[in-house]
């Protein structure tokens, strides 16, 4: 049997909206991943320490206070920096139009905004995921 | 209604109208689902008559506008005397960009004010503290010292206008801070208006935004109610709210019952204290959401504002009439507005306004159109406040009180909520109460469930929601953007600086040792703070001294 896709779900910074983050990680859970779900205010340093300690195979950024151009790019950064670029990193939230390729283009593999599917967010893991989950 | 034999012959008439009319009609036509719900999930029948209120009594149930169980409203005459206040909620950035957009609204016809914190501020923490990097502004304004409240109110005469504050963690410093600006100006304190959102409990249960444990944080609200009592008499030292609750996935059931329950236990905790009912529970008010479904939501209001006089009647004893009332403000619902089509968002926003008003609320705030982007801008804001009055003065809608009330559906919709309610007060005596319950994680998990039952209804297609999962198109609509700018951080930053400079180091320490050594007693720390910030100590000074003698709280991990 493959082994099971295992995503991390974080809130980075000092956001307390956590509806979408908790709707996302049992999303994923029903689907058969194994989510960990780090709770709120986590520092960008506190989830790329986490990923790679909890061995994950993607990691999903839920930010919803407008600070994600500052918190999103900076995990990726830190995972770089820790070797552990192979992880991808997907964020959502109130993202406006204009940042989605600005994050893009600073790593994030996914970008959602309000209103996507859950199916698509459980597919983008599904491939994401794809090429460490073995 | 009518007599039982008038009932007698109902029941006769709906029998046969089922077994011929009605099949016949189902047979050429069915009926588009099995199942007709709300958005909250309670099945509605085909049609309600008075045999859906078999002990329907209008003068028990309703009595009239302004007299208990105030079923139909607070006041005898409603929006025939004043409209409701409109409100509009706003921050971002500096003091000077929201004073900016007060000006703005003020010159369009708001009534009243209401501030949006950025995160730093409703975690206690200043624009300078490294927490808060990359929070600045984003989603409300800064406010770390009594020169940015200064600045934030600039030309505003905060003697006639009433102001309301969503802060909660740290919300007795923040008043704090506009207190002592309002002393600065010389403008007495009896005469101020206004409102702190203080209701800490429901930060727990949903929208998250905590600093201390619950106890310590129990405390400081008390305090507060018992500094207003005395001295701010006017201004409603807490708004107890659903509305984050609904906004983070509840149902108009959960919303209502856990409000009700919160109050029930700021209640409590004043009695503790040995504050006199009487003293206390005037300044008490509410704050609901209204979501999509226009009924659902007047159902609640009036079953709000029933249990709470009876309640606080008959449970609580009160005997002064005003604390039997539930006062409250609305927000239309956030979470409703979609990223896609952007503009129906003001229909959407229009509806639920329209509940709000037939649902007899005080004050009314509506969303804008592109907040499932940003901190709305300026025209965006504009439009939401046109929507209220043209709800005021073109639709007809304030000429007369309660106009739903007497409706067979309304009336037993009202009831299904109390029933609900009152369910939910048990269960949450079960688990030994409100700050029991929320160490158990209940009512986060209640939540947690109902928002992934709605997610899953969208996904089915079981729930449609215009633009996302029908009706949707390719093409985006621009929205013209809202940007923080970098000049307003620096000078934030200068501000900061300059005070902590400019202020006699001594006194600000001695004050800041005080507060610390009162925290560790019993005493009400109001004096204190407010002690602290004459000495200008900032937001995240005074709150972070009360850190450290409070801990701070972690809460349940679940979803």
């Amino acid at each position: 049997m493959a082994k099971k896709i295992r995503v991390l779900i974080a809130k980075p910074g000092l956001d307390g909206h956590d509806r979408g983050a908790k709707v996302i990680a049992r999303a994923l859970r029903d689907a058969g991943m194994e989510v960990i779900y780090t709770g709120l205010r986590q520092s960008p340093e506190d989830i790329a320490a986490a990923a790679i300690e909890e061995d994950v195979d993607a990691i999903g950024l839920s930010c919803l206070s407008g600070a994600h151009m500052t918190l999103f790019p900076r995990v990726v950064q830190l995972l770089k920096k820790k070797g552990a670029s192979d992880i991808p990193v997907a964020g959502g939230g109130i993202i406006p139009p204009e940042d989605v390729p600005k994050l893009k283009r600073a790593g994030l593999k996914g970008v959602f905004g309000p209103g996507t599917s859950l199916q698509d967010i459980v597919a983008f893991f599904e491939t994401a995921a794809s090429g460490r989950a073995k | 209604m009518g007599g039982e034999d008038a009932l007698k012959v109902l029941k006769e008439r709906k029998k046969e109208w089922e077994r011929k009319t009605l099949k016949d009609s189902l047979q050429s036509l069915p009926e588009r689902k099995k199942v007709f719900a709300t958005t909250s999930f309670i099945p509605i029948d085909r049609v309600y008559t008075p045999l859906d209120l078999p002990a329907f009594d209008p003068a028990r149930d309703l009595g009239m506008p302004g007299e208990f169980p105030f079923t139909r409203g607070i006041h005898p005459t409603m929006y025939r005397g004043r409209p409701w206040t409109m409100r509009m909620f706003a921050g971002y950035g500096s003091a000077e960009d929201t004073n900016k957009r007060f000006k703005y609204l003020i010159a369009h016809g708001e009534t009243g004010l209401s501030v949006a914190f950025d995160m730093p501020t409703l975690y206690g923490y200043d624009t300078d503290d490294p927490e808060a990097e990359g929070e600045f502004g984003t989603c409300g304004v800064a406010v770390s010292s009594v020169r940015d409240m200064d600045i934030l109110f600039g030309g505003i005469d905060i003697g006639s206008i009433s102001t309301s504050m969503t802060i909660n963690s740290p919300a007795a410093v923040v008043w704090g801070k506009y207190l002592i600006m309002t002393e600065r100006r010389g403008v007495p304190w009896t005469k101020l208006r206004g409102t702190i959102q203080n209701d800490i409990l429901k930060e727990y249960q949903a929208q998250k935004e905590w600093i201390f444990p619950p106890e310590p944080s129990m405390r400081l609200v008390v305090d507060t109610f018992e500094f207003g009592a005395k001295r701010v008499p006017q201004w409603n030292t807490i708004s107890i709210s659903g509305y984050h609750i609904r906004e983070a996935g509840a149902t108009a059931v959960q919303e209502l019952a856990f409000t009700l329950a919160n109050g029930f236990e700021y209640v409590r905790w004043g009695l503790e204290r040995g504050l006199p009912i009487d003293e206390f529970a005037p300044r008490l008010s509410f704050f609901f959401n209204s979501h999509n479904d226009l009924f659902e939501e007047v159902a609640k209001y009036r079953a709000a504002r029933r249990v709470w006089a009876r309640e606080m009647r008959e449970r609580f004893g009160a005997k002064n009439p005003r604390s039997w009332w539930l006062r409250f403000h609305t927000q239309t619902a956030g979470v409703s507005l979609t990223k896609q089509q952007p503009l129906n968002n003001i229909v959407r926003t229009t509806v639920q306004a329209l509940a709000a008003v037939l649902g007899g609320t005080q004050s009314l705030h509506t969303n804008a159109y592109d907040e499932a982007y940003q901190v709305p801008n300026e025209e965006a804001a504009r439009i939401a406040l046109r929507t209220q009055q043209i709800l005021a003065h073109e639709s007809g809608v304030a000429n007369t009180i309660d106009p739903l009330g007497g409706s067979y559906f309304v009336e037993w919709l009202t009831d299904y909520m109390e029933d609900g309610a009152y369910k939910y007060f048990d269960r949450i005596e079960q688990l030994g109460g409100v700050i029991p319950a929320i160490r158990k994680g209940f009512f986060q998990q209640e939540i947690a469930n109902s928002a992934y039952r709605y997610q899953k209804e969208v996904e089915d297609g079981e729930r449609t929601i215009v633009g996302v999962n029908e009706y949707a198109e390719d093409e985006e609509t621009p929205v013209e953007r809202l940007h923080v700018t970098k000049a307003s951080f620096r000078r934030q930053l200068a501000r900061l600086r300059s005070i902590r400079r400019g202020r006699d180091a001594k006194r600000w320490a001695t004050s800041l040792d005080a507060l610390r050594k009162a925290a560790e007693g019993h005493e009400n720390l109001m004096p204190f703070i407010l002690d602290a910030i004459r000495a200008e100590a900032t937001l995240g000074e005074i709150c972070g001294a009360l850190r450290e003698v409070f801990g701070t709280w972690e809460e349940p991990l679940l979803y």
